[in-house]
């Protein structure tokens, strides 16, 4: 079963615990934007096989959204860091790395899959 | 191509079964096809089998990165039904569904087709409001269900425990020609007929990359080398993705897996195929006696074809109550495949950005009966550009706000 920790309260435990909440880093375009952009943030989300970032919430335990690094085709999880960001901090790109040699930021679905 | 039939087998018989051969080629690429397939699944075969059969197009490959008929097509629950809520889907599905009927006889091969009927258990009082209105729905668009009082239901399926604590059951909506057919079997016998009209079926093929000329396809590049093509369909159903990627646009599905498991063969005690969406869980009992279950979809993409053990347990206990008798059973197996989610929960069958590339893809849980439907329609938009079955499924849908929404209607299981 899969372990997430929770970057708030510091707990480490399975998957369970945890609710899954879509890709993370999203641009919310809202009223005003072009078709394109909203149609993007609506629907067409990166699905990657590999790397991917994701929002989860810990909702058996402290309540609060977090994000994590994950690799979709093996499960294995590089990382979690707080949600209050706009792309993961470096430590979590360079966990990435060490895993994923060649994997580049927002070049996510030729990473390392 | 031999033809099967009672006399083969009798010849056969006198001869030590020496005489039977392989059921299709399995060719070298050429360097050029009119039209060339990604996914030897069985939607692929099925867009393979009609692209020959009605728009006379042979010249054809279809490309297969595992084995032919190893992803969803040998992973799902094998269920075939058209209640579906929304006129485009009701239209393919009930399209799928007749064809099922005579596919042995077209194809010259048992499929086992077995129209046993299907019951959609209504267990809360929005499920009974739900299934009443599909019902409704198709009688106006002609496919024969109907909506049945727990007492019918008990009727039908003996072994169900009506007076569930969290889940009584309220009712059901009975599609009496629904059933089950042989999933591999239905892969096989659209091999062997496409491979009969001179169609090259390559396995352990990977596509690596697609190449264009500006805005128009020219071919794919493998593990065997480039192959050029006019037309090219993608049919990878988990990987649509990734493969849409390499073409150079994105589409708007999310993978995640959904998993199966089946028991012990036991005697035969379920002769319908019982599905019950509030608890995420469906059953029937397979010909060799294994109660065979379907549960609910992972929650976070996932592209390892296993599945979370938590849904397992989730799915096995809302059964074990509606079911009292399987509580004892063992499970033999249990598996997953990757299928590929759209928002609304309807297929894409569609052009795309680039000229000569088709997708058909976002069967999301539900694909299985859809397969010849899904195959005619796809090969009536790759031929002629354009399908009256398709109209609806464009990838561009989502933009313009048009869904066919029947995640309303079923929310989980397809």
């Amino acid at each position: 079963m899969m372990m997430l920790t929770c970057p708030n309260c510091g707990v480490t435990a399975e998957e369970t615990e945890f609710h899954p909440g879509g890709e993370a880093h999203l641009t919310r375009h809202g009223p005003g934007s072009s078709d394109d952009d909203f149609e993007g943030y609506l629907f067409l989300r990166e699905n990657p096989r590999g790397v991917h970032f994701e929002r989860w919430r810990h909702a058996h335990g402290c309540g609060k959204w977090f994000h994590a690094a994950r690799d979709t085709a093996t499960l294995e999880v590089f990382g979690t860091y707080s949600a209050q960001t706009t792309e993961p901090p470096q430590e979590i790109k360079d966990a990435v790395s060490a895993k994923r040699p060649g994997w580049r930021w927002r070049d996510i679905s030729d990473g390392g899959a | 191509m031999r033809r099967f039939s009672a006399f083969a087998i009798a010849r056969e018989a006198m001869r030590q079964h020496t005489g039977w051969n392989r059921h299709w080629r399995s060719p070298e690429p050429r360097k050029h096809y009119d039209a060339i397939i990604i996914g030897a699944g069985g939607h692929g075969l099925a867009t393979a089998y009609f692209l020959g059969k009605e728009h006379g197009i042979t010249n054809v490959a279809v490309l297969e990165k595992g084995w032919l008929g190893g992803g969803n097509t040998g992973r799902n629950t094998t269920i075939i039904r058209s209640n579906y809520l929304q006129d485009p889907s009701a239209a393919i599905y009930e399209k799928s569904r007749s064809l099922y009927e005579t596919m042995s006889q077209d194809l010259n091969y048992n499929v086992m087709y077995s129209p046993r009927g299907v019951i959609m258990l209504a267990q809360t009082e929005h499920e009974v409001r739900g299934y009443l209105r599909t019902a409704h729905a198709n009688a106006l668009q002609g496919v024969q269900t109907e909506f049945i009082p727990p007492a019918r239901v008990k009727e039908l399926v003996p072994i169900i425990n009506l007076d569930g604590p969290r889940y009584p059951v309220l009712g059901g909506l009975w599609q009496a020609r629904a059933g089950t057919a042989r999933h591999d079997a239905v892969a096989w016998g659209y091999a062997r007929a496409c491979s009969d009209m001179g169609m090259d079926i390559i396995q352990q093929c990977e596509v690596t990359g697609i190449t264009r000329d500006g805005d128009t396809v020219t071919g794919v590049q493998t593990t065997k080398g480039d192959i050029g093509c006019n037309k090219l369909g993608i049919v990878v159903a988990g990987h649509s993705g990734v493969l849409a990627e390499k073409a150079g646009f994105r589409l708007p599905i999310e993978s995640v897996a959904l998993q199966a498991l089946v028991s012990e063969p036991i005697k035969p005690c379920m002769d319908v195929v019982v599905m019950a969406n509030t608890v995420h869980g469906y059953m029937s009992q397979s010909d060799k006696g294994e109660m065979v279950i379907g549960g609910g979809a992972d929650g976070y993409n996932n592209y390892t074809q296993r599945g979370s053990f938590h849904h397992i347990e989730e799915t096995v206990r809302a059964l074990v109550e509606t079911f009292p008798m399987i509580s004892r059973l063992k499970m033999l197996r249990q598996w997953g495949g990757i299928v590929d989610m759209t928002g609304d929960r309807s297929p894409i069958l569609s052009k795309t950005p680039v000229e000569g590339v088709f997708v058909n893809c976002g069967w999301g849980t539900g694909g299985f009966k859809a397969t010849p439907g899904s195959g005619f329609a796809m090969a009536e938009l790759m031929a002629k550009g354009r399908s009256p079955l398709t109209d609806e499924f464009s990838m561009w849908r989502f933009r313009e706000g048009k869904f066919i929404d029947e995640s309303v209607a079923a929310g989980v299981a397809h």
